[in-house]
């Protein structure tokens, strides 16, 4: 089994909601996961000399620190990612990178994806999704030649993806929905998802109106607010965490490109090169891998995702989800909280939901969805359009 | 900002030193592209060759000449100012000569669309600056 020098030994993570009405500052939001998460990990917080956030609202420059100061942490080691939806999974092995050259030994991993109070006194707010993602900013190659032709937000640039994946390999949109469906069967195991309650068929996804062909609106993840957060650390203090440590045994990152028009090819993205990098750090094959817990914005990012990863061959995504059940109770269990598919979208906290779901399996914690065994997960995470991809492989102790 | 909006709230660009050339050229109704001696054509214009960072490049006039890699139907119009225009395709364009453009297909039916159709440049005039839109090549 592969290495362990890093391990994941407490969690915490919020239901994600539509409406989030406890409106807080992202520092305060920062503040209750570290808490949480200590509290879950039985570490005390003077052991914490470590530190990764993803955006710190309050203050866009100098956020690690800002991060530090509220807390009241003395760090040696501070830091920040943006990484889009593969942040969490980029400021994991960030985190356990910096433990295993002794960096730091305990590191808080935090991903808050709230609402702050309004300067009115207003009530709680909706999500106002920002279309332009950025691409806004002055000089940007987006907002020159793609904005004003209409390529903005997400779901055009995947469903491109999944248009050429169509025609190269005849794919049918039904093996997408199946992909849909069976997640948010297992969101029905999974009371803090937002689709709990709320079974699909194919049928219905094939029956819900198209947002971009061939994506159709069961096929895209909902924004949402949440926040979730992870603790990292050595070895030997995991050994005396309350929890059956989750060791941070492999991890691969790769990153070509950030629009989609520009990705070197749309069929072969960059998980392949991040995957092979993890399996072979971790000195892990896929085949003992019990659960998978993929980035899963669009239904077509699992598919080329299962093959890039290497779970089977170029254009054999159909077979082998056609072939399987993904069902936390099925024969190859995929995001078994329900994905962010049947979970929702809270922005890096959905990311770090695939993270958190993986320990929560391993440490044996994940209650009526618990699989049978579970001691190797795959866990990833896509960010932008296909774009910066990261690879993990955990393995419990 | 880095961009900004026709009166209907369209976003249009917003040029620089450094991609004024491409405008230059789309209000000519001529697609520009820089040409490096050893890599080729690259796209989107850019201070350095993408693939070696070399800085001696050239603006060429290009037929523009391509084909479909891949396309979607925006039914929504997820720019809400295109909404009026939804559904609308949107397709990566792939260049003869290399470079892939991003680009709005016009004067072409939602339905006809296909990847491998051939397309050239289609020139529109907007509130005083050109884009660079693509469509069906007879």
């Amino acid at each position: 089994m592969g290495k362990k020098r890093a391990a994941i030994v407490g969690l915490s993570e919020w239901a994600p909601q539509r409406v989030w009405d406890e409106p807080m500052f992202s520092l305060e939001a920062h503040a209750r996961l570290a808490a949480e998460v200590l509290a879950d990990a039985g570490v005390d917080k003077a052991e914490v000399d470590g530190l990764v956030v993803s955006s710190v609202y309050e203050s866009p420059m100098f956020g690690p620190s800002a991060a530090a100061e509220y807390l009241g942490l003395k760090t040696n080691f501070a830091e920040i990612v943006d990484l889009g939806g593969a942040t969490a999974c980029g400021m994991i092995w960030r985190a356990a990178a910096a433990i295993e050259v002794g960096a730091c030994e305990t590191c808080l991993v935090l991903c808050p994806s709230v609402i702050p109070p309004r300067p009115d006194g207003d009530g709680p707010r909706k999500m106002d999704f920002p279309i332009y993602l950025g691409g806004d900013a002055w000089g940007s190659p987006q907002g020159q030649f793609e904005i004003p032709e209409g390529l903005v937000a997400a779901t055009p640039s995947f469903a491109m993806v999944a248009q050429r994946y169509m025609d190269r390999y005849g794919l049918r949109e039904e093996t997408l929905a199946k992909i849909a469906v069976e997640e948010r069967d297992n969101a029905q195991r999974n009371p803090d998802a937002i689709f709990h309650g709320k079974p699909i068929t194919i049928d219905d996804v094939m029956n819900s109106r198209y947002v971009c062909d061939p994506l159709k609106l069961l096929e895209i993840v909902m924004p949402c607010f949440g926040g979730a957060a992870v603790l990292v650390t050595t070895p030997e203090r995991a050994k005396r965490a309350r929890h059956r440590p989750v060791y941070v045994s492999g991890f691969g990152e790769h990153c070509t490109h950030k629009s989609i028009t520009y990705a070197p090819d749309l069929l072969d993205n960059p998980i392949r090169v991040a995957a092979d990098r993890a399996f072979k750090m971790a000195g892990t094959e896929r085949s003992a891998v019990d659960m998978a817990s993929m980035y899963d914005c669009f239904t077509i990012t699992v598919l080329v995702t299962i093959e890039n990863a290497g779970f089977c061959g170029k254009g054999e995504g159909e077979a082998f989800v056609s072939e399987r059940s993904l069902r936390w109770d099925g024969d190859w269990p995929l995001n078994t909280h329900g994905g962010q598919l049947g979970m929702g979208q809270a922005g890096t906290a959905g990311g770090m939901g695939h993270a958190t779901e993986a320990v929560r399996q391993l440490m044996g914690r994940a209650g009526d969805r618990q699989l049978g065994k579970a001691d190797v997960a795959y866990v990833n995470g896509t960010g932008g359009m296909m774009a910066e991809q990261v690879a993990l492989i955990f393995e419990g102790a | 900002m880095g961009l900004r909006h026709t009166e209907s709230g369209r976003p249009l660009p917003l040029p620089n030193p450094t991609t004024q050339p491409f405008f230059d050229a789309a209000r000519e109704h001529r697609l520009a592209l820089q040409r490096c001696p050893r890599d080729g054509f690259f796209y989107y214009p850019r201070s350095r060759c993408p693939h070696c960072l070399g800085d001696d490049w050239a603006w060429e006039t290009c037929s523009g000449e391509g084909e479909v890699h891949s396309f979607t139907i925006d039914r929504v119009g997820h720019v809400p100012a295109l909404r009026e225009y939804a559904p609308f395709a949107i397709a990566i364009v792939e260049l003869a000569n290399g470079p892939r453009i991003t680009a709005r297909l016009v004067d072409v039916s939602v339905d006809d669309v296909a990847i491998g159709m051939p397309v050239e440049p289609a020139f529109e005039d907007v509130d005083g600056i050109t884009l660079v839109h693509f469509r069906p090549r007879a």
